[in-house]
């Protein structure tokens, strides 16, 4: 076994290049969050600083949200995640119990149809997709749900396809002697489901759904083509649109940014677990 | 006695339609559409095609005479290199590492993925103001170096460096993970046997790790190449419009900007076919080059 107590000169070069990455990771983001407490005219001479004594200054969270619907970005932000991250769950979970558990004839067709679904980009679909929305009247409207909807639809389709590969993989490797036990005390298939199913693939939805919901959350490509008035913006567009108009006031611009940021790395402090079990069972995801 | 219970296929039918219905209507409907769309002449985003082109292919004709396209396949196929080399790369690098150490697997794990979660918006517009020409964080860190004359990160020629850095930085820990999580998969047993034997620790990650890491690095190069494709946020607010001089166009960034500022809508439906086209031939021949190898 490894002699962990020996500190050799090379495992000190390992821990320390190590701990450069983590630097370059950890740093940037302090650095950010300590200019977004300077004036615009200090940051100049005192980056590296902290924002201490005279040096601090609330005034860039004043201007930020003077300038910018934060929380209004927010609140659209978190609507649009959580149902995409809803009617993920929802649909995909009925629809990989099917694949995972009925042989019928197409089943391998209507698989091979889902895994194909993954590899369609986002780029191919999303013009056509934004003109059949258009023509239902949902796309580019004066409603405040229709807007959500309009971009909560193709984002789920979106990760549906991933979704359901999951779940498939998982419900097959339930025991089915549950599923028969249910059978013989009278339960139908819908029964099954809802009583044994999805209480056993509880894990596997909370991959799913976090993962759909942090695509949803950073996604600006589809957003930017559903989402186009100040009201309606998601944070990533508020983001997009705030650095157009006043990209040069670093100031603002440090404290937007930590106004997205903290809050994501604050939950990530408290779930990475299963976050970075989400999105690395995202890897195959197109 | 498994089969009796799902012999009714009735309810099979109930649970798959609305998901199979969802990815007709939001993914194949539109993915086919999109190929029509190509050859139709479409002047705004939303309104139907006005009738075919004549001739009805000639969106791919103007693909091959304009000099943006080639500039963004470029920059796209420079892109995929950087982040094969760079993401997987400094990822087997970080992750042997971490794999030989004994202290401290758990925090570089957490600290080293975490720029994944960030938006890449957020993290574009981070490194607008690292990059930044006079109060910028890389700026200040070489003037304090000695260095005489800033460097401005923006300018044309270094411009593609300054966008790729942060591409490739960002999912540096993703693929850390994922090779994490294959060198836990190898046996201690095997490790055992060649310490017993001396080998080594160099000669163990040699013989041992990275043979039995091939497939994960497989799987992993192909997700850096398809990955790369898609690349659009960062590139996008940090060099908007393909700036300076539309020379740091990537294909994603391309069809947004034809799609949406020039409204040239049925050219950015041939661009995102090209850019399905160049995803199925690249990650092709990443998997050539790749293919699984028996140890």
């Amino acid at each position: 076994m490894t002699k962990k107590n020996k500190i050799s000169p090379g495992m000190i070069a390992v821990y320390l290049l190590l701990v450069i990455w983590a630097l370059t990771t950890v740093y940037p983001i302090i650095w950010v969050v300590q200019n977004s407490f300077k004036a615009k005219d200090r940051i100049l001479a005192n980056s590296f600083a902290l924002p201490l004594g005279e040096l601090f200054t609330a005034a860039n969270y004043r201007k930020a949200f003077r300038t910018a619907d934060i929380l209004g970005s927010y609140k659209n932000s978190l609507f649009i995640s959580f149902m995409v991250a809803l009617f993920v769950i929802l649909l995909a979970g009925m629809g990989a119990y099917a694949l995972a558990r009925y042989k019928f004839k197409g089943s391998g067709a209507i698989y091979s149809l889902v895994v194909g679904a993954m590899m369609f980009p986002a780029f191919a679909t999303v013009i056509s997709v934004f003109q059949m929305e258009f023509g239902w009247g949902i796309a580019n409207t004066r409603s405040w749900f229709l807007n959500m909807l309009s971009v909560i639809l193709p984002q789920v389709a979106g990760n549906l396809a991933f979704a359901m590969v999951v779940l498939v993989g998982y419900i097959k490797g339930l025991p089915i002697e549950l599923e028969e036990a249910a059978y013989m005390e009278g339960c139908n298939a819908f029964q099954i489901y809802f009583k044994v199913i999805v209480p056993l693939t509880k894990p596997s939805f909370a991959t799913v759904a976090i993962f759909s919901f942090l695509w949803s959350y950073n996604d600006l490509f589809t957003q930017s083509f559903f989402l186009r008035t100040p009201d309606m913006y998601s944070i990533t567009m508020m983001l997009n649109n705030i650095s157009a108009k006043e990209g040069t006031d670093y100031g603002m611009m440090a404290a937007v940014v930590a106004l997205i940021i903290i809050p994501v790395i604050i939950v990530y402090c408290f779930l990475q677990k299963y976050i970075i079990k989400g999105m690395t069972a995202g890897a195959v995801k197109g | 006695m498994g089969a009796n219970i799902y012999r009714n296929k009735k309810p099979a039918f109930v649970f798959l339609v609305p998901a199979f219905l969802f990815m007709v209507v939001f993914l194949y409907y539109p993915f086919v559409k999109n190929i029509f769309n190509s050859f139709m002449e479409i002047k705004r985003l939303g309104s139907a095609g006005t009738g075919f082109h004549t001739p009805w292919y000639s969106n791919y004709v103007e693909m091959f005479h304009d000099q943006n396209v080639w500039t963004a396949v470029r920059n796209t196929i420079v892109m995929m290199i950087v982040t094969l080399v760079g993401q997987v790369g400094i990822a087997i690098v970080l992750a042997l590492m971490v794999d030989n150490i004994g202290r401290g697997k758990q925090f570089f794990r957490t600290v080293f993925f975490f720029p994944i979660v960030i938006s890449a918006t957020a993290l574009g517009l981070m490194f607008n103001l690292i990059f930044l020409y006079d109060k910028g964080m890389i700026n200040q860190i070489l003037e304090a170096l000695g260095k005489q004359n800033l460097t401005d990160w923006k300018a044309e020629g270094i411009a593609l460096v300054t966008m790729m850095l942060p591409v490739m930085w960002q999912y540096v820990g993703f693929y850390f993970v994922i090779l994490v999580t294959g060198l836990n998969n190898i046996s201690d047993e095997l490790y055992e046997a060649a310490r017993i034997d001396g080998a080594t620790r160099l000669q163990i990650v040699r013989y041992i790790s990275v043979p039995l890491l091939h497939n994960v690095i497989c799987t992993c190069s192909v997700l850096a190449v398809t990955g790369a494709l898609k690349v659009f946020d960062l590139p996008w607010v940090m060099f908007p419009k393909g700036m300076p001089l539309k020379t740091t166009f990537l294909t994603g960034t391309y069809m947004y900007y034809q799609t949406m500022e020039t409204k040239n809508v049925d050219y950015g439906a041939a661009l995102a076919v090209l850019i399905v086209v160049l995803g199925v031939i690249l990650s092709k021949v990443v998997n050539w080059i790749f293919r699984e190898k028996d140890y």
